[in-house]
């Protein structure tokens, strides 16, 4: 597997899969997609990182353990349906922030705060999940 | 001072805890006096509670509750009135004086520790007397066990302790279980969670109640036959049986009879349990102690027979049986700790228990002597001891009346006269007579764990030289909280020469000294019984609780075998059943054959499917299969879209390309032939059951699809997600606003399912180094060479 063709195009994948997999992520209250699409989209782009230049480059490129990211996530969805308690309102209460930039409607919102951690939730557990599998035997 | 009920209870019943979770930290700082700081806590507790006598011996019941869970209709209240003061003083009281002697006793012997299980035991018991709330009570009913649990198995490095604590655990455990239920019910029938607002509980759920009731308290109070766990608990140090064990923990089920007698009371049904019960439990605890050697044994079994005569006399319910049962409560709190103390201090000065043993010990320890005198004599009931006022107050009560009384009675004077045996043999075997020889040379015990036995031996004499005064005080609000009436007091100091209870109480004497004459005989006579016997209540529970550890080692091993491939069959095929199973039982099944209206294109998408599935059943290598499972996943994924799903359809994409890649990772760690080789049977076996579920989730969407389609949440999400939700992905709105929470609850599967596969990677990687480390070793030498 390791050509250099996919070696030499697998990072520029990586790169424009993640950037599309964000784009996926912001765009999921309106049009199709989504924290948890979004997600499978970055994991999948991890694993073809991970398939070209050996696991522990991607764990290198990635700097914190993908378990870790997942357990941000999950801690940030739950603090994110925990914000609205401070207004006195129910649990997960959705919050909405709306600011005007040049003309444009920018919404700031607990529902997308929560979304970041499904992705991030989704990306860290996949990704951890096919880094270990990928990596030779008996490396951690 | 103006007496503040709230604050006292807080203080008799929290204080406790505070403490014993500091008490470790208390006892680092202080040392050696950690029993005399311990017992302040009782000690304001006492102080806090006395200033509440006057008023409830007016008849005036204070009651205080704080905010629990409101919107339950929860409050934490507290109840104190005549019973409940009697049960908290004595508490209070007996617990200050076996902290102290804790503190002797335990020297050196993890002390911190012990003496904050006693406090958190102490508050827990606190609780369970003043409690209200049914949800407290049983709350504080629990706590109790765990901590008699902890402190029986205080020694857990003795094996007998740990199965003594385990037992009792199991016991009081379920009998525990049945107070929540009869909580519950009495929730049902009362609409309140407040026992004072209960009033009579006859009706259609009485029978349940008194059987659930009965349970409770017969296995917290150790009645005939589940007894079995108190002698046991013995394997405790002496302390905790003195505290726990006699005086408080095991009156728990005593409390809750007499705390239930006005809502259930009354009733032939109650009263001929309680007294068939009590008085089984009396002469089998009294016909036991005979054949102890062992003095702790000898106490343990005679708090069996005392339990079993509270149980008796509340049993029997008039006025003159109920103080009986009050007086004789505070008696044999006030003896039966004080001679468990006493044992302790014999066994602490002389090195053994055993009563054959032990001899001559009164002019080595004079002042245990002393407090050995007053509570035997108290155990036998001598005048002008409380002990003897108790006894009266209990002949009283069943001289006069029919057969089933009569009965009682007889069982009373036989159970006294065997108790007073005991209570001679323990005074005057170890003390009396010659010097016998002990592992340590016998000594008296220090200040600490003397004043136990005298402080509560004085007691004693002087509440049985004030009669009146104590059932003003105590005992008649006790009867009046028990009859739900008021009663005056009757008591006074003085005897009726002429009166029947006295000649009975004459007759128990004489009985009593003639079976003490005769202690040996009898001994040897019940050890040859029970050597024919070969079975005991004990034995009876080893069977029943290893038989069910060996029945739930055998469930485990039918389910949880361990083959991966059985358990995905019996997976797909209970799918298969549920999907189905109901549609043909009840005749919903859809109708057969069907046609489908498809485009060109469409026909085409579902022939790739059919083509990835084929691929998939006929492929030669694992591999392959593998691709071809993909190619089917994306076809359907391509449907989805094609019918207006983009988000279903666009996920489905991702994961069927992860799925190949992952699987195909996982095939490359399997040590697998690249073939798929398996028998013919097994072939048929799961291709049978894949058929069959592929069969029946099919049915069951055509099932579904011959319905109109229920389109409310649809509207309703359709309707609500721009304007409300502020978006227009109206499946992503509902994943992360409208069922935000599910998808919490997902995530956290998600993510703790990656742990789980991490850790079984890891471990599957670790395993021939843990499981065979000598080989490995081997390798790796060969490497390096």
């Amino acid at each position: 597997m390791n050509t250099l063709i996919f070696r030499t195009v697998a990072p520029l994948l990586t790169a424009v899969m993640l950037v599309f997999s964000v784009f996926v992520l912001l765009r999921g209250h309106n049009e199709p997609g989504g924290g948890f699409i979004g997600g499978l989209i970055a994991a999948s782009a991890l694993a073809i990182y991970g398939m070209a230049m050996g696991a522990e480059a991607a764990r290198h490129a990635l700097r914190v353990h993908p378990i870790a990211v997942a357990g941000f996530g999950l801690a940030l969805a739950g603090l994110a349906g925990m914000l609205s308690l401070a207004f006195d309102l129910p649990f997960m209460t959705g919050l909405w922030a709306m600011f005007e930039i040049d003309r444009v409607e920018v919404a700031i919102s607990t529902p997308m705060v929560f979304d970041i951690g499904v992705y991030l939730v989704v990306f860290g557990t996949i990704a951890a999940v096919a880094l270990a599998l990928e990596a030779d035997e008996g490396a951690g | 001072m103006e007496a503040r009920p709230d604050i006292a209870v807080a203080l008799v019943v929290l204080l406790p805890f505070v403490a014993a979770a500091l008490f470790p930290l208390v006892h680092r700082l202080v040392g050696d006096v950690a029993g005399w700081v311990a017992a302040l806590v009782p000690l304001a507790g006492f102080a806090a509670l006395w200033p509440l006598v006057g008023s409830v011996s007016d008849g005036v019941p204070v009651r205080v509750a704080w905010p629990w869970a409101p919107s339950w209709g929860l409050e934490l209240s507290f109840l104190v009135d005549g019973l409940s003061l009697t049960f908290a003083l004595t508490i209070a009281g007996v617990g200050a004086l076996v902290l102290l002697y804790s503190g002797a006793y335990l020297k050196g012997h993890r002390q911190g520790l012990f003496l904050g299980f006693l406090l958190a035991f102490m508050g827990a018991m606190q609780g369970l007397v003043l409690a209200d709330n049914l949800v407290a009570l049983y709350l504080f009913w629990e706590l109790t066990s765990v901590a008699s649990f902890l402190l029986i198995g205080f020694d857990h490095t003795r094996q007998a302790a740990r199965r003594a604590a385990i037992q009792a655990l199991v016991v009081t455990g379920i009998g525990g279980l049945c107070l929540l239920a009869a909580g519950v019910t009495i929730r049902a029938v009362t609409g309140s969670w407040d026992l004072s607002a209960a009033g009579s509980l006859a009706g259609e759920a009485y029978p349940l109640l008194v059987g659930l009731v009965l349970a409770a308290a017969f296995t917290k109070s150790a009645q005939v036959p589940f007894h079995f766990w108190l002698p046991n608990a013995m394997e405790a140090p002496t302390p905790v049986s003195a505290y726990l064990h006699s005086a408080t923990m095991v009156q728990g089920g005593v409390y809750l009879v007499a705390r239930m007698t006005p809502h259930l009371g009354g009733e032939p049904i109650w009263n001929t349990t309680l007294m068939a019960f009590g008085g089984a439990t009396l002469l089998w605890g009294a016909v036991m102690a005979l054949r102890q050697t062992d003095l702790k044994q000898m106490l343990a079994q005679t708090t069996l027979a005392s339990l079993g005569l509270l149980m008796l006399l509340l049993g029997a319910g008039t006025e003159l049986a109920i103080t009986g049962a009050v007086l004789y409560f505070l008696a044999h709190a006030l003896y039966k700790a004080g001679l468990f103390l006493v044992v302790g201090a014999i066994d602490h000065g002389t090195g053994t228990r055993d009563i054959t043993a032990l001899g001559g010990l009164r002019d080595h320890m004079t002042v245990t002597f002393i407090g050995t005198i007053m509570a035997s004599a108290a155990m036998l009931g001598l005048p002008p001891l409380l002990g003897f006022f108790a006894k009266e107050e209990m002949y009283a009560a069943l001289a006069l009346g029919q057969v089933q009384p009569l009965v009682a009675l007889a069982a009373l004077v036989l159970g006294n006269a065997l108790l007073g045996a005991i209570g001679l043999a323990v005074l005057i075997k170890p003390f009396m007579g010659e010097v016998l020889p002990t592992p340590i040379r016998p000594h008296e015990a220090p200040m600490a764990m003397l004043a136990g036995p005298l402080v509560l031996g004085a007691l004693g004499i002087v509440a049985g030289l004030m009669p009146a005064q104590l059932g003003e005080l105590l005992a008649a609000p006790a009867t009046s909280a028990v009859l739900g009436d008021a009663v005056d007091t009757h008591l006074k100091l003085g005897v009726d020469l002429m009166g029947w209870p006295f000649w009975l109480s004459v007759a128990t004497w004489g009985l009593a000294a003639a079976a003490y004459l005769r202690l040996d005989a009898g001994r040897a006579l019940l050890r040859r019984l029970d050597g024919k016997l070969g079975w005991s209540f004990d034995r009876g529970f080893d069977a029943v609780y290893f038989g069910l550890v060996r029945l739930a080692g055998r469930v485990t091993r039918l389910l949880h075998h361990g083959r991966l491939e059985l358990y995905l069959l019996v997976v797909f095929a209970m799918l298969a059943v549920a999907a189905i199973g109901p549609l043909w039982a009840m005749g919903g099944l859809p109708a057969w054959p069907r046609t489908a209206d498809l485009r060109f294109y469409e026909w085409g998408v579902v022939a790739l499917a059919v083509a990835g599935i084929v691929t998939v059943v006929l492929a030669r290598s694992r591999l392959f299969a593998i691709l071809a499972l993909g190619v089917q996943g994306l076809a359907v994924a391509l449907l989805y879209l094609l019918v207006g799903a983009p988000d279903l359809g666009f996920t489905q994409f991702m994961v069927e390309t992860l799925s190949v890649v992952i699987l195909a990772l996982v095939m490359t760690r399997l040590d697998l032939d690249a073939a798929d080789g398996r028998p013919f049977e097994d072939w048929a076996r799961d291709g049978g059951v894949a058929l069959l579920g592929g069969i029946a989730v099919t049915g069951l969407l055509w099932a579904v699809l011959d319905r109109p389609l229920d389109l409310r949440l649809s509207d309703f999400f359709n309707a609500h997600a721009a304007p409300v939700a502020h978006g227009r992905n109206v499946v992503n709105v509902i994943l992360v606003d409208f069922r935000g929470l599910d998808t919490l609850g997902e995530i956290s599967v998600v993510m703790t399912a990656g742990i789980a596969i991490l850790a079984l990677i890891r471990s599957a990687r670790r395993r021939p180094t843990v499981a065979d480390p000598k080989p490995a070793a081997q390798r790796r030498r060969k490497a390096t060479a």
